[in-house]
């Protein structure tokens, strides 16, 4: 079956960790998870694919683990603070993870959080339907009728359901 | 009788933790960062809680994906720093209240609130970096801490209306507590941040400081916040400002906001922090230091009230 759909999966560049990718990516987490174990590490880096077999893992969730495939994974179902554990695993720091997420150099991504981060603007909606917050800056519209608010969220909200 | 005295907010970003325990406090870099907390740290060491009631997320330490409960309260009498791969954080084993701790357990599922109760559990820098951003690196951590666990990591976390109405659950356990104690809450996590997938290092401060504008002045606000605007406008981790709607929760509709500081990055996140506290009638007249002998006397009261309560 075919991945439900659901209002986040508009927005660019996201894979929310959600009841569905959690109960696809038990076996990534679970993987993850036992690095903690130094024992485990060793394990690991002795024979990966061995290792990978002791988890539920499907074809596609073993290769994206092999190549550090740090989104894939995240597709498939891995949450960040578990994949994390990986990029530990291997000497990582998370910046290096956070470069390989985004296609950047480490030190280009190092400059952009320096510059104050990746923007909002044209980064919240695949669809193009959100190009601009739902709502005002909460504290300007913060003086209108609670009326009038309730009125403005029930429409977007109904643009994007 | 307990009451809470203030509430406080702050990110907990790892790499502050890191900053901290590697010695880099005084880096140009990280002193920005930690600037903003000196006036943050006068002032705890004059609010001198007797509690700290610290709302949290876990970072796949004490839970994995083998439970994930909403809300779980820390009843134990101390809980040691989790191992997060790099041995555990350097800093003092938190010690617990659990008489507290049961205390709230007991009234807040009453309460119709169905929290989770933990007899053992590490914590991790959710936990610990707040901690030491308002308190320093002590030997000691100056006061028990009662851990509340929220989850936030596998979506979807609870919505901001219902960490407001734990917060408000809360505060009513503390208030039916017979011992005259002190009490300050954190919410941590935050602000706008995306450390996972292709989107990763989004920031949004305009968002982050309507943010703060509305904790003070319009929390109500904030609780019909969707969780697809935590999202979107503040990066899919950005959501953990949920947790900050507790400890508004937590206090009276109407506060004062004593101290607010905001910074970008640390690593990979916009850092956010407030101190509000419960609206004093005469803070208006009697303005700066007026405040304290003020305060000082109603707490001197208050303590000979408890003493002869107590002594009946």
């Amino acid at each position: 079956m075919a991945r439900e759909q659901h209002d986040y999966d508009d927005i660019p560049g996201t894979f929310v960790f959600d009841q569905d990718r959690s109960r696809q990516g038990f076996g990534i987490n679970m993987f993850c998870m036992s690095l903690m174990k130094d024992e485990n590490r060793k394990a690991f880096k002795a024979n990966e694919a061995e290792y990978l077999k002791k988890f539920n893992l499907t074809p596609a969730q073993t290769d994206a683990i092999l190549k550090r495939d740090y989104n894939r994974m995240l597709e498939l179902g891995g949450n960040i603070y578990f994949t994390a554990k990986l990029g530990a695993t291997d000497g990582h720091s998370f910046r290096h993870l956070a470069a390989v997420m985004t296609g950047s150099s480490q030190d280009d991504y190092a400059n952009m959080m320096l510059a104050g981060g990746r923007s909002v603007e044209g980064n919240r909606s695949k669809s193009g339907k959100v190009a601009k917050p739902a709502k005002k800056p909460a504290n300007k519209s913060a003086k209108k009728p609670a009326k009038a608010k309730a009125k403005t969220r029930s429409k977007s909200r109904s643009k994007r359901g | 009788m307990a009451r809470i005295i203030a509430g406080v907010s702050s990110s907990h970003v790892p790499a502050i933790g890191a900053a901290i325990d590697n010695k880099q406090t005084e880096e140009p870099y990280w002193k920005r960062v930690f600037s903003g907390f000196e006036k943050s740290k006068e002032w705890m060491a004059q609010a001198k809680p007797d509690v700290v009631i610290l709302i949290y997320n876990d970072h796949a330490s004490a839970f994995s994906v083998e439970m994930v409960p909403t809300f779980a309260l820390g009843c134990a009498a101390e809980f040691p720093p989790a191992d997060e791969g790099w041995g555990p954080r350097p800093v003092p084993v938190v010690k617990g209240h659990p008489q507290l701790a049961a205390h709230i357990a007991q009234s807040v599922i009453l309460d119709e609130f169905d929290i989770t109760v933990v007899n053992k559990m590490e914590v991790d820098h959710g936990l610990t970096v707040p901690m030491n951003l308002l308190f320093g690196s002590p030997k000691e951590w100056p006061c028990p801490v009662i851990p509340v666990a929220v989850n936030v990591v596998l979506y979807p976390p609870p919505t901001g209306h219902r960490c407001f109405m734990l917060g408000r659950a809360i505060r009513k356990a503390v208030e039916s507590y017979p011992e005259d104690l002190r009490v300050v809450v954190f919410g941590t996590g935050g602000m706008s941040h995306q450390i996972s997938g292709p989107r990763a290092g989004l920031i949004n401060s305009k968002f982050d400081k309507a943010f703060l504008d509305n904790l003070s002045k319009n929390p109500k606000k904030l609780t019909r916040m969707p969780h697809i605007e935590y999202m979107r406008e503040a990066g899919a981790e950005g959501i953990e400002m949920v947790m900050w709607l507790v400890m508004r929760g937590a206090l009276p509709e109407k506060v004062d906001e004593v101290y607010r500081f905001y910074t970008v990055p640390a690593s990979n996140t916009a850092v956010g922090h407030i101190i509000l506290e419960p609206h004093h009638r005469a803070m208006k007249k009697a303005a700066g230091k007026a405040k304290k002998p003020a305060g000082k006397i109603k707490r001197a009261a208050a303590q000979a009230k408890a003493a002869v309560r107590r002594s009946r």
